[in-house]
């Protein structure tokens, strides 16, 4: 029987964590070298949790699936991170922060994680200028905000449109100072396949050698997952092509709660799809609503001209464009949070007033912007991205408004973790996306960095050491124990048995259906017969996939169909998990949009009453249905109210 | 559009390698060159052969790991831009598009198109940071800095180590990507205390990987998919040259 503890210490929001630190548990520095981590995933939460943890005195291993730990998807977040210096004198504080981001996540977040990160964010900026990134500053030196969805005050730290490159990178110098040290291995093209308890502890991995296809083991007195958020179980979104979900799917599969598994971002500006050939899409940062306005046309038959290609959006006078965030949510008008402004999109579109060849797009118009500061002064806050999207679409965004529509972006459910992003198997912990922890049921912009660095630069380096304090008189691990033997011979029998399929058709194509399934029925707006259909459809594409799958090649060597092959057979498991996570909450919040539980409005609607609680998933068996555990969620700080964002 | 396709095949590091020619029909002009690819590795996954080995990842043009030499250019025919975000419609209908892996002696060939370009990881390890650890520095804005240098720094910064400049270079030289890293942190007031021992230790860390020098014919800057400049190396020479004069004997 699973005992969920989120260990929440006592107190005002305020003092937790002050609390939780003044009274914790230390390892001293001559047990810190006794004592061995394992971290997996080199992104902002992955290698700054690493660097901060043999800058204390431990052994690190770090482990990525690239070429090099600079390559993490971190690398791609476009706009910003979020902190509550308040120097813009616009009114900000960590209460405002804290409270931003639980009314944002729609009130299914927990109050003490959010606080904390609301209280470090400032300590990642320091942390971050003190490593040299080279953040937007004020021609007087100092440094430069602007303001993201969700919010009423500009607390957006940048470094151009490439903030997430930046960052990372400045945790890959730390990361770096420390390989160079000694105290941190970092293993390259190495991929997590299993999980290895010891007596109900997490006490290691078992990986696959991305070149040489080798089966290593690896042991530690504790494992860090911070391997990013399962997106790609859509196959088209934003996520990149290597970005998946085993690692934390196979923690899962041994015993670790998954919590809030059909709670998906879908983020508002990307490049529409554009033909069956594409393989993922392109975000188009949510920094260009702070001066691009949205918009389509008024008449339904100036929409359908557009789409027949008989006339130009810069045709459409004034009077006949719907600037529909600004009609709709006045107080925040363009800048209203992710899930509303692309469910607000969705519904133009459906309506018949979509733009684009396809009518699944709207206008990101940025005339106005123009007029009133100049084409230079647009070109130094988004050039890169205009770059980019005229080189993807071959139209260029400074005459002609840009396309956009919604796509998956971000996944805010992930491994429950209680207070010290500890899983409920003692020693495996998960940070970043991989966890669930701090947005609730929709994630603010520039929130996503802050997390990740606050997980990695600040909370870790202190709760990881709580756990690690009652182990420094267990010797290292030797990698020859029963656990290890077992755990490399489930996977070795589940690579084998993939390799042995030899079916008909690649991978590709079983997770461009099971994308279709996700997008159609577990996407931006889901029902109950539409899950309950998707649910029996994932299943039956899952055995087909077992039996049909087409892997070249062999179990040695560079075998790209194999990792493919790996990670889509457990996102067809995962999409099923989505699905009944998404049919158990029956309410809308956030960016779970269940059309039967909305207001007159169309606005999504909560019910509080049976639903304010975290579902967390146990495994069971792949064909046996999971059990549920929910951890409720208590609002002592923040009085629960209906997200309104349009005064 | 039609396409014929010469790609280096090479099994794995030992094997040797070659050309092998290939043919892609019906690719929109709006597809991505890497989707043209993956359209021809479905294809031979069909017919049962090995699909090509690639890096790549974020297909947005910013973590880097593409590697493509595409009709004699690192990253193919347009400029300012990875490979990844190079759409069909550069292409002519019934051209022959040629596919090589970066070409260097510091890169070698893993697989097909893929090269080890760990040699760039140890020269950032050798010093490319501040070595600042977490915890116990000032407050961001006790650090002003004029906006001119923070924007220079960033130009410098937006590097995304994918190895074009080494690939392109006559000598295969690292300069570029190197300089870009000494330039961020020289041109920083964070970055100054170290700036000397910095450099030094980077260079020697260059020259140790087997890259060759750089005899400014510019090629690194022309071919640059994230417009790195030339003057970085002119900066990452004379801080070189000032560590060294500086008579500080340091022990790297």
């Amino acid at each position: 029987m699973i005992k969920l503890d989120a260990k929440i210490p006592e107190g005002p929001i305020a003092e937790k964590w002050t609390n939780y630190k003044a009274t914790q548990k230390l390892v001293n520095p001559a047990n810190k070298r006794k004592l061995e981590i394992i971290v997996v995933g080199t992104g902002l939460a992955g290698a700054a949790a690493a660097a901060s943890f043999s800058e204390l005195g431990f052994r690190v291993k770090i482990f990525g699936i690239h070429d090099s730990p600079r390559r993490a998807h971190s690398i791609a977040a476009q706009g910003g991170i979020n902190a509550t210096k308040n120097y813009p004198n616009d009114g900000d504080s960590d209460y405002r922060l804290f409270y931003d981001t639980v009314k944002g996540g729609d009130y299914r977040a927990r109050e003490a994680n959010v606080y904390r990160l609301a209280e470090v964010s400032n300590n990642i900026i320091d942390q971050c200028v003190a490593q040299g990134v080279p953040f937007a500053r004020e021609y007087s030196g100092y440094l430069a905000n602007r303001s993201f969805g969700g919010a009423l005050v500009s607390r957006t730290f940048y470094a151009r449109g490439q903030t997430g490159q930046q960052l990372l990178l400045g945790a890959y110098g730390a990361l770096s100072k420390e390989i160079h040290s000694g105290k941190v291995t970092m293993f390259t093209r190495e991929e997590m396949l299993d999980l290895v308890i010891v007596d109900g502890r997490a006490r290691g991995i078992i990986t696959r050698h991305l070149i040489t296809g080798e089966i290593r083991r690896h042991a530690a007195h504790a494992v860090v997952l911070a391997t990013g958020g399962y997106g790609n179980v859509f196959f088209l979104s934003t996520n990149a092509m290597n970005s998946n979900g085993s690692a934390v799917w196979r923690a899962y599969k041994r015993g670790a709660l998954f919590a809030n598994p059909c709670f998906v971002q879908i983020h508002p500006t990307c490049i529409p799809v554009h033909g069956d050939y594409q393989s993922k899409l392109t975000l188009m940062s949510e920094s260009l609503r702070n001066d691009g306005r949205i918009w389509v046309p008024k008449k339904k038959e100036d929409a359908q001209k557009i789409q027949r290609g008989e006339l130009k959006p810069t045709e459409i006078p004034e009077e006949d464009r719907d600037y529909y965030l600004e009609r709709r949510y006045p107080a925040f008008g363009n800048l209203v949070p992710r899930d509303v402004a692309s469910r607000a999109a969705k519904e133009r579109c459906d309506a018949g007033y979509g733009v684009g060849n396809t009518g699944l797009a709207v206008y990101l118009d940025f005339a106005d912007a123009i007029k009133r500061l100049g084409r230079d002064a647009i070109e130094a806050r988004y050039g890169n991205l205009f770059q980019m999207y005229e080189k993807i679409v071959d139209d260029n965004p400074y005459e002609t408004p840009m396309m956009i529509y919604p796509a998956i972006h971000y996944t805010m459910g992930g491994l429950w973790v209680d207070y010290e992003l500890q899983t409920n198997i003692p020693g495996l912990f998960a940070a970043g996306e991989a966890n669930f922890s701090d947005h609730g049921a929709n994630r603010l912009g520039a929130s996503a960095l802050m997390q990740g660095l606050s997980d990695g630069y600040f909370v870790l380096p202190y709760t990881i050491q709580s756990y690690l304090a009652d182990q420094i008189t267990v010797p290292d691990f030797k990698t020859d124990l029963p656990e290890f033997d077992e755990a490399e011979k489930r996977v070795n029998d589940e690579l084998k048995k993939l390799i042995g399929i030899k079916g008909s058709q690649t991978v590709d194509h079983f997770h461009k259906k099971l994308g279709h399934i996700m997008w159609d029925h577990v996407g931006m707006a889901r029902r109950k017969e539409g899950l309950e259909e998707a649910i029996k459809m994932i299943k039956e594409l899952r055995e087909e996939f077992w039996k049909d799958v087409k892997i070249p090649g062999d179990l040695s060597g560079k075998n790209t169909e194999l990792e493919k092959a790996w990670r889509c057979a457990d996102f067809l498991e995962l999409g099923e998990l989505m699905a009944r996570d998404a049919l158990m909450r029956n309410e809308s919040c956030g960016g779970h949009f269940r059309e039967e539980y909305q207001t007159e409005e169309g606005e999504a609607l909560r019910d509080d009453k049976n639903f304010t609680f975290v579902a967390n998933w146990e495994f069971k068996g792949v064909d046996k249905e999971p059990e549920l555990h929910k951890e409720p969620l208590k609002y002592e700080f923040i009085e629960v109210k209906t997200r309104n964002y349009k005064e | 559009m039609d396409l014929t396709l010469k790609i280096w095949r090479q099994k794995d590091s030992k094997s040797k390698g070659g050309f092998k020619t290939y043919h892609v029909k019906d690719i929109s002009p709006d597809a991505s060159f890497l989707e043209m690819l993956d359209i021809l590795n479905e294809e031979l996954i069909h017919k049962g052969e090995m699909p090509v080995n690639f890096d790549n990842d974020c297909r947005e043009g910013i973590c880097g790991a593409c590697s493509l030499y595409v009709n004699g250019r690192p990253h193919g025919p347009d400029s300012a831009i990875t490979i990844c975000q190079v759409h069909m419609r550069k292409f002519k209908d019934g051209s022959t598009v040629t596919i090589e892996p970066w070409r260097s002696r510091a890169f070698p060939v893993i697989s097909d198109l893929m090269v080890d370009r760990s040699a760039f990881d140890r020269i950032i390890q050798a010093g490319g940071y501040i070595s600042v650890s977490t915890g116990g520095v000032p407050d961001a804005n006790e650090i002003p800095i004029n906006k001119m240098k923070a924007d220079e720094a960033m130009d410098a910064a937006a590097c995304i180590g994918c190895g074009a400049c080494v690939a392109t270079c006559k000598n295969a030289s690292a300069m570029l990507f190197v300089s870009a890293k000494v330039s961020q942190l020289a041109l920083l007031p964070q970055g100054q205390i170290e700036a000397k021992r910095r450099v030094q230790k980077m260079v020697k860390q260059m020259d140790y990987e087997g890259f060759g020098n750089c005899t400014n014919t510019g090629a690194c800057e022309a071919e640059c998919p994230k417009e790195i400049k030339l003057t970085n190396i002119a900066r990452m020479n004379r801080e070189f040259i000032g560590a060294k004069l500086g008579a500080q004997k340091m022990k790297l």
